[in-house]
């Protein structure tokens, strides 16, 4: 297997875009990346999407988006695991070099969420879940994280201010993030006063509805060399699934593929959790993200509340989470999730974050899933 | 959505049929091409007794396309006397009194109407059990 490196970024301000069409926003992103990186060259394009089909009556990204961006004979595919398409979408592109089957492969992701209503848009995502065994029964995602919310409150006594905790620091980071959705700070009290969702969680508790797209452009450790930019190796890629139905898991608490996605990661760049500076995680609920920090292995199971009231995971703490501002303030275009984690990822690595830029990293983490956990990707990316 | 699509589900559904593994007696519901325990595929068809308890639960304020005119409504992880769990709604009590290990009972119910086919849709809903 070819060693990789990420050579370019591309990420476009997300929001509501209502000026603007998927084909545009995915072209965008990719045009983005390719300046950061100082070449046009793509031997492959891979894209992530969850449901172009739902939000826009639209299939066929694969010809769609190289079409319109000018590029139309390149060979491309969409890549769809509901809101860990990104993430495998840049897997794919992985594959794509590490086999030596192309030396420069783009992977964008993109999702174009308000050309439908906020109920359209509920039941699209609701696809992500068991359609004849949740989704039937009128269960939603706040829903579902919302069972999982309870459970944990009730094994571990996990709080109200923990969950609050986790929308606090992801909105100061946000506020720090001039490509964020909602880039301002919450207080405690607005959190509180946002409306019930689904009890436990309120609307603040939950990631937004958002337009969006990024790119990363991906080639060999040796090609990237030659580049202008820093390049930063992608040393560790891992990848499981899990039951799609919650009601499924002896245990709702266990997120296990996020567990196996991580522990293959871990073992491909030979690294234990310990290793890791930071980390961009899918925190679509903030219930998500307290999760993820013990299926990560950074906490025992049930710490993942107090760690994140404590401190761990701030800007300035031993374990920094989400610097972007995570999916709830910066936006969760389902798609293009698990590609923007990488480009915060890498913006972090180089340098180049502004005023959220962490100290003293070498090396970080990006984990993205897909329903309730349903599948998982992570990636663990270095500076050389 | 389409007839058949409805119509294949109903054992489950409308019965609560599950699949037990003849090898290894795990429970599946609904059914599962191969047992998740041992991988066996020699299943007999057996009736859930519909009792159990609540796993976990929460309230549904924003409801998908089709369930608007049910908010708010209970909704939970049920599980089975016999060991498997079922997510359903929870009716026919004040959501906001419902507290995890509360015994429950399976009731046959209108879910809710497909407005293009005209499909009317049943299945479970769990209500508390408050004994006969
Ligand atoms: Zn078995």
């Amino acid at each position: 297997m070819r060693k990789l490196a990420i050579i370019g970024i591309g990420l476009i301000k997300w929001g509501e875009l209502w000026e603007k069409s998927i084909r545009q926003i995915a072209a965008e992103a990719i045009s983005k990346c390719l300046e950061d990186a100082g070449t046009d060259r793509i031997d492959a394009m891979t894209i992530g999407n969850m449901s172009g089909g739902l939000f826009n009556g639209q299939e066929h990204l694969s010809s769609l988006i190289p079409d319109h961006l000018g590029r139309k004979n390149i060979p491309a595919m969409r890549i769809e695991s509901a809101c860990a398409s990104g993430g495998m979408a840049v897997r794919t592109a992985c594959l794509e070099v590490a086999s030596g089957f192309s030396d420069y492969a783009i992977a964008v992701g993109v999702e174009k969420m308000t050309d439908i209503s906020g109920n359209e848009a509920t039941y699209a995502l609701a696809t992500a879940a068991d359609q004849d065994y949740e989704a039937f029964h009128g269960v939603t995602f706040p829903g579902l994280y919302a069972m999982m919310a309870k459970a944990h409150m009730d094994r571990y006594g996990t709080t109200r201010d923990q969950l609050s905790s986790v929308v606090i620091k992801n909105h100061y980071n946000g506020s720090l993030n001039p490509n964020a959705q909602f880039p301002f700070k919450i207080t405690s009290d607005q959190v509180l006063k946002s409306p019930m969702v689904s009890d436990p969680l309120r609307l603040l508790d939950c990631s937004p509805i958002t337009d969006g797209a990024a790119a990363v452009l991906i080639t060999t450790l040796e090609e990237a060399k030659k580049l202008k930019k820093q390049p930063v190796f992608i040393s560790g890629i891992g990848h499981a699934s899990d039951s799609i139905a919650l009601s499924s898991r002896k245990d709702i608490l266990k997120l296990e593929a996020v567990e196996l996605s991580t522990d293959k990661a871990l073992k491909m760049a030979g690294k234990s959790i310990r290793d890791i500076d930071f980390a961009e995680v899918h925190d679509c609920f903030s219930i998500a993200e307290i999760m993820i920090l013990e299926a990560l292995g950074v906490v025992a199971p049930g710490e993942g509340g107090k760690a994140s009231s404590d401190g761990l995971t701030g800007l300035n703490g031993n374990f920094p989470v989400n610097p972007s501002g995570g999916l709830k303030s910066k936006g969760h275009p389902v798609g293009a999730t698990g590609v923007a984690q990488i480009c915060e990822a890498v913006t972090q690595l180089r340098g180049e974050a502004g005023e959220r830029q962490l100290k003293n990293i070498r090396t970080g983490l990006t984990q993205n899933m897909g329903g309730s956990a349903g599948s998982s990707v992570v990636h663990i990316l270095e500076v050389i | 959505m389409q007839v058949p699509r409805y119509w294949r589900e109903i054992p489950k559904r409308y019965r609560l049929e599950a699949a037990q593994c003849k090898k290894c007696l795990n429970i599946s519901f609904p059914e599962k091409f191969s047992c998740p325990e041992c991988g066996s595929r020699d299943f007999k068809t057996i009736k859930l007794s519909g009792k159990g308890k609540i796993s976990t639960h929460t309230i549904i304020r924003i409801a998908p396309e089709g369930f608007n005119d049910q908010v708010p409504y209970g909704m939970g992880i049920i599980e089975m006397d016999e060991g498997p769990r079922i997510m359903a709604q929870i009716t026919d009590c004040d959501p906001e009194k419902l507290k995890t290990g509360d015994r429950m009972i399976y009731q046959f119910r209108r879910i809710r109407e497909d407005g293009s086919t005209g499909v009317i849709m049943y299945a479970y809903k769990f209500v508390p059990d408050v004994g006969i």
